[in-house]
């Protein structure tokens, strides 16, 4: 047995401080919002107010939207990709799959002028679809996919051949649900980042209606007279819930999205 | 691996079947990746502006890159809010998940939560929050060092190491994260072995984690390093109010070209240059790596 690591007083202090130091500016920012400092009103009241006085409720759902379109996208595109690169032969792969790895690397905020230029010639600034469609380039899905469809036996697909499936109903009847951990976990990740998309979306809305959650809350303050620190805790609830509710899914694919496991 | 299993005649179908799945990406790749791609390279040469267009004038947007001082400053921004996070956040990184190793059960996992917790929030939430912090207890340590109060627009020079600052807190989860993963391949015995040897932790550390450690602290160095290059978000944000082009960075010398100036082909000649940069470092990432991996 190996002897347990003898945790010195000085280390316990020294994690409790850096705890602290972490948590405070967040800490901080919520006992603002509960006393009289951000802007009159305290406690419950800043948040009402924040809730009734602006369109916080379109906003919300904007985020919704484009956050599930984005996640459905990416996932939809990468299943499928990602199981015909692992599974089947077919002219071009090898060239499809070196253009994958390479655009791993690409910075898409380089693309931003000619992105706008393009949805402005398909008519869709302003829209849900402006915003979604230029965050559906994630090749890494694609990489995670092909990773985990290539360790799948493939005694399951010739079974499934032999009672005669299609390579659609393989992927959505034994390799998707085999693998339903990494969907969720791509699924959860690839929906905070959209959620948490700023240059893209601030970009390509400009009515205030259109906005996303994010992108509003940069201007609740100006523009809408409501405390602007009430309405970002309020913009940072969602994904705050949804990561302390899927912790483990979450680290997982941080993990497996940077190449350190798979 | 071929897919049907009949001799006769499987090649056709499977290029069908593949082709039919692979289909939608190949599409949004096509028209989003590259085809945007090819028009920034084309209306770098190009004076056309954010969406009316111009005419051919050839590398004379690159020349000017060359002579533009707001590109300079960009530069040298860029590069210093580089210096002030990359390497601090890895090594701070380091250090977290170093601690956070030492822990166990449940008091492990709430440290871990608290530091991976502001990753997960938006930039914008981020930047309103650390305005109270600043603005609030922040403000007192300034007026007691600096004798008058700290306003961003008059001391703009304090904007990019604020922006560091909050950079670090940030995406110091995800630092933890991946190097609390490197430290947890380290098999167990070999500090068993150290310890019967007489190794004490300093020692431990030099000969066991350090070089275990190296290659998971080169993935995150050159991660944040991609990351740091392409900051707009926080200096955008943080800048609000203030005069920007004291903090203006790189990607955000593009936004204001194109979407300000009405200045489309040489905002894309920047873009190009950016582009460039961080495929090279994504080259020597991937090269590196590879070498790591290997040894």
């Amino acid at each position: 047995m190996r002897r347990l690591n003898q945790i010195s007083i000085g280390f316990m202090l020294a994690t409790l401080g850096v705890t602290i130091i972490w948590a405070f500016p967040l800490v901080f920012a919520i006992l603002a919002t509960t006393t009289q400092m951000a802007g009159g009103e305290a406690g419950i009241g800043v948040y009402l107010t924040t809730l009734v006085s602006t369109p916080i409720g379109r906003w919300y759902l904007n985020s919704l939207v484009t956050s599930a379109g984005v996640t459905l996208g990416v996932l939809a595109i990468s299943a499928t990709c990602g199981f015909a690169l692992s599974q089947l032969q077919f002219r071009g792969r090898r060239v499809l799959w070196g253009a994958i790895l390479l655009s791993f690397m690409i910075p898409v905020q380089a693309l931003i002028v000619n992105h706008f230029f393009l949805m402005h010639r398909f008519g869709l600034i302003n829209s849900w679809l402006g915003v979604i469609l230029p965050q559906l380039i994630a090749p890494v899905a694609v990489i995670v996919y092909k990773r985990f469809f290539d360790s799948v036996p493939k005694d399951y697909r010739e079974a499934a051949e032999l009672d005669g499936a299609g390579p659609l109903r393989v992927l959505v009847s034994i390799y998707l649900p085999l693998n339903w951990g990494v969907t969720a976990a791509l699924g959860i990740i690839t929906f905070i980042g959209a959620w948490n998309a700023f240059l893209w979306p601030f970009l390509v809305v400009t009515k205030p209606e259109m906005m996303t959650i994010t992108v509003a809350i940069s201007e609740a303050q100006d523009s809408w007279g409501v405390s602007g620190l009430a309405a970002a805790l309020l913009a940072g609830l969602p994904v705050a819930v949804l990561y302390l509710i899927f912790q483990r899914r979450v680290t997982e694919a941080i993990m497996l999205s940077s190449g350190v496991k798979g | 691996m071929s897919w049907p299993m009949s001799a006769s005649a499987p090649k056709k179908r499977n290029d069908r079947a593949a082709y039919f799945l692979v289909l939608p990406f190949v599409a949004v790749y096509a028209v989003l990746f590259v085809y945007p791609t090819a028009q920034m390279l084309w209306s770098s040469l190009t004076s056309q502006g954010l969406i009316v267009a111009g005419d051919f004038t050839g590398v004379q947007n690159y020349a000017r890159l060359l002579s533009d001082p707001r590109l300079m400053k960009a530069i040298v921004n860029t590069t210093q809010f580089v210096l002030m996070t990359v390497v601090p956040g890895t090594l701070i990184g380091l250090m977290l998940a170093l601690m956070v190793n030492r822990l166990k059960g449940v008091v492990q996992g709430v440290v871990l939560a608290v530091l991976f917790l502001p990753y997960m929030l938006p930039v914008t939430t981020v930047v309103l929050i650390w305005n109270w912090v600043i603005y609030g207890p922040f403000q007192l340590v300034w007026f007691a060092v600096m004798h008058r109060p700290l306003n961003l627009a008059v001391q703009s020079w304090m904007l990019l190491p604020i922006v560091a600052v909050l950079t670090i807190w940030w995406t110091a989860g995800f630092n933890v994260l991946i190097l609390l993963g490197g430290l947890r391949s380290i098999p167990p015995d070999l500090y068993e072995a150290a310890r019967i040897d007489g190794a004490g932790r300093r020692a431990q550390f030099s000969a066991i984690t350090w070089p275990l450690m190296r290659p998971f602290l080169l993935l995150v160095l050159t991660i944040q390093l991609i990351w740091q290059i392409k900051v707009f978000d926080q200096v955008y944000l943080m800048a609000q109010g203030t005069r920007s082009d004291v903090s203006i960075v790189l990607v955000q010398y593009i936004y204001l070209l194109a979407f300000q100036n009405d200045k489309g082909g040489y905002a894309a000649s920047v873009a190009v240059a950016l582009f460039v940069v961080v495929v090279a470092i994504s080259l020597m990432q991937a090269q590196l790596l590879a070498r790591g991996r290997k040894s």
